[in-house]
């Protein structure tokens, strides 16, 4: 024990003040808000029965109806048997697959500068650079240009880090189930089906303008 | 002697064969009509290829169930560290072996006869005539309580021993579900003893062949409308399905009391459930609705009003026979199914309170109301 320490006070010496009172739980004037509905079955519904088989009812109709639909050889679900059947009606902005644009050489667009594969969340753009000293322009070019598709998260930052426009999405997705996730990978040269003389919503190469914007020149050298 | 055995032991093939299919199929059946129900199309990937050919076999998912099944046996054993081992392991067993038992008493045909089946084999026979029913008990009733009952003490056994809140809760709520709905289906079937006067199931099929008025056949279902939906309430919370799964409820108890099994002891779990399903609907069809009864038939083929009479052989009236009662057990199941599928789950206090406040009073209306029109009928007035 140390003798220098004042002794504590102990509970009995602390006099209840006049706060301490009024903080004490006062029962009789509280009253527990509602906040919940009323319950407001009628005798019918409580009575439980009629709206049970009500349910019921309804879940048959359905059941049979469907079963009538596959009986009569049409389809009785609103499941896409995915992948033998495919949605016609994806949404415009679906992202459903990477594509990479080309110039109007048929070479890749992409000058591997690493920057989809830097931000993307999920690491799963693999690219290998090759240089090419014939073509001042954009010496840098991708050899090898993969997606795993078992792991991308469709986020879109690739296509906003792209400073080429190189890389983008569309509404198509990848035909790519499998049993086996190595087979999940989509290369480059499935990602260059795209043919920029076709896309009407982002013409190519864009007229007039700045020269830098409109391709001829490469803004990154 | 002898053939009393062989046929003795075809029957118990038999039923446990037809068991099990029941109890597999419904897995698929279940899937399935779920799916349907809500605009799906059901698992349906797994196939068997036949072997040296490139043809897979699909079968609308029918081998899903094959797969589960060759998955849980494969799949690693896990035995978490219980308090006891012992009650651990024998609880999946004593769940699924009572179901089983139950099918012993309930008839499935009317009466074999096989030596006029297959007329070479009618000396060994010797005109002995067989019940299609492996165990003819005049206590029959009886005997399906009393072993139904007994699966609870798997199901609490594997909630205690497992060590684990979550399976102990599902115990407890499995006993007091049980010990509720046991009640009311006890003296639903009470009113249809004091109808058909005995507890042999065989007899009360029996008395299920003729007709109402000549309209309505004799059913169980007609003499005890009410008696009919009760039991089947009761029946499903036995077999605690949805609404009545508290003792499993999911989002609630994780599994419930089978939360700590894996592999085929889980899987005995819930083919104990599937098989029970098959076993309520044999039981429903038996006291409610007729049994292998068809309207106007008999042992010797239709007796249709008006004096029309078409006789049937022997044999076709056996198969006709197992094929009605296979088809009532089906629609039954379906209708199980459906019920599973379009309910919701109680809460737990609404499931107590739904037995003891609102099943419970009905029952017994049910049976005053059936023992003062018997005792009316038994000419207690002049």
């Amino acid at each position: 024990m140390n003798a220098n320490l004042p002794a504590r006070p102990s509970p009995t010496d602390v006099k209840p003040s006049a706060g301490l009172v009024q903080l004490r739980y006062n029962a009789k004037a509280h009253t527990r808000k509602q906040y919940w509905n009323a319950p407001t079955m009628t005798l019918w519904e409580r009575a439980y029965l009629p709206e049970i088989l009500r349910g019921l009812s309804i879940t048959t109709g359905i059941f049979l109806r469907n079963m009538a639909r596959w009986m009569t050889g049409r389809k009785g679900a609103l499941t896409t048997y995915y992948p033998e059947e495919q949605r016609p009606d994806y949404a415009p902005r679906n992202r459903g697959k990477h594509i990479l644009t080309q110039r109007p050489d048929g070479s890749p667009q992409c000058i591997a500068c690493n920057m989809c594969a830097t931000v993307c969340p999920a690491k799963v753009i693999e690219i290998e650079a090759g240089f090419d000293a014939s073509d001042p322009a954009h010496p840098k070019f991708p050899v090898r240009f993969e997606i795993d598709y078992s792991r991308c998260v469709f986020c879109g930052l690739c296509i906003e880090a792209c400073p080429e426009d190189a890389i983008r999405m569309v509404p198509e997705t990848p035909d790519l189930a499998s049993t086996d996730r190595f087979n999940m990978w989509l290369t480059m040269d499935e990602m260059l089906t795209w043919n920029p003389h076709q896309d009407v919503a982002k013409p190519y190469p864009p007229k007039g303008g700045d020269p830098i914007l409109r391709g001829k020149i490469s803004s990154t050298h | 002697m002898l053939p009393d055995l062989a046929i003795a032991l075809m029957f118990m093939a038999a039923s446990i064969g037809v068991l099990m299919g029941f109890g597999g199929l419904l897995t698929w059946v279940e899937r399935k009509q779920a799916a349907v129900m809500a605009d799906r199309i059901g698992a349906n990937r797994a196939y068997i290829r036949l072997p040296f050919t490139n043809i897979k076999l699909v079968w609308m998912g029918l081998f899903h169930g094959m797969a589960d099944g060759l998955k849980m046996l494969l799949k690693e054993d896990f035995r978490p560290r219980t308090y006891d081992q012992l009650a651990y392991t024998l609880a999946p067993y004593i769940v699924f072996s009572p179901v089983l038992l139950v099918f012993a008493v309930i008839p499935f045909g009317g009466i074999l006869d096989p030596g006029r089946l297959i007329p070479a084999l009618a000396p060994w026979f010797g005109g002995r005539t067989y019940p299609m029913q492996i165990a003819n008990l005049n206590a029959g009733l009886l005997v399906v309580f009393a072993f139904s009952g007994l699966t609870i003490l798997g199901t609490m056994l594997a909630g205690w021993s497992s060590d684990n809140k979550f399976s102990l809760l599902g115990g407890l709520r499995a006993g007091s579900q049980m010990i509720s709905y046991e009640l009311v289906m006890g003296l639903t079937v009470l009113g249809l003893i004091l109808v058909f006067g005995t507890v042999d199931l065989r007899d009360m099929v029996q008395q299920q062949s003729g007709m109402i008025w000549g309209v309505l056949p004799a059913w169980g279902v007609f003499y005890q409308p009410f008696a009919a939906i009760l039991f089947l309430t009761a029946a499903i919370a036995e077999n605690k399905r949805i609404p009545f799964d508290l003792p499993e409820a999911e989002s609630e108890l994780v599994s419930g009391y089978y939360t700590e099994y894996s592999a085929m002891k889980m899987g005995l779990f819930m083919f104990a459930e599937f098989i029970e399903i098959a076993i309520i609907a044999a039981l429903f069809t038996t006291m409610f609705l007729g049994g292998y009864n068809l309207p106007f038939m008999n042992d010797a083929g239709f007796a249709l009003p008006g004096g029309h009479a078409v006789a049937m052989s022997h044999g076709v009236v056996v198969l006709l026979q197992l094929a009605v009662f296979l088809a009532k057990v089906a629609f039954m199941c379906v209708v199980q199914i459906q019920i599973r599928w379009s309910l919701p789950r109680f809460r737990y206090d609404q499931m107590l309170m739904f037995a003891w406040k609102f099943l419970l009073p009905l029952t017994l209306m049910n049976l005053s109301v059936t023992t003062v029109i018997m005792w009316l009928k038994q000419g207690a007035l002049p």
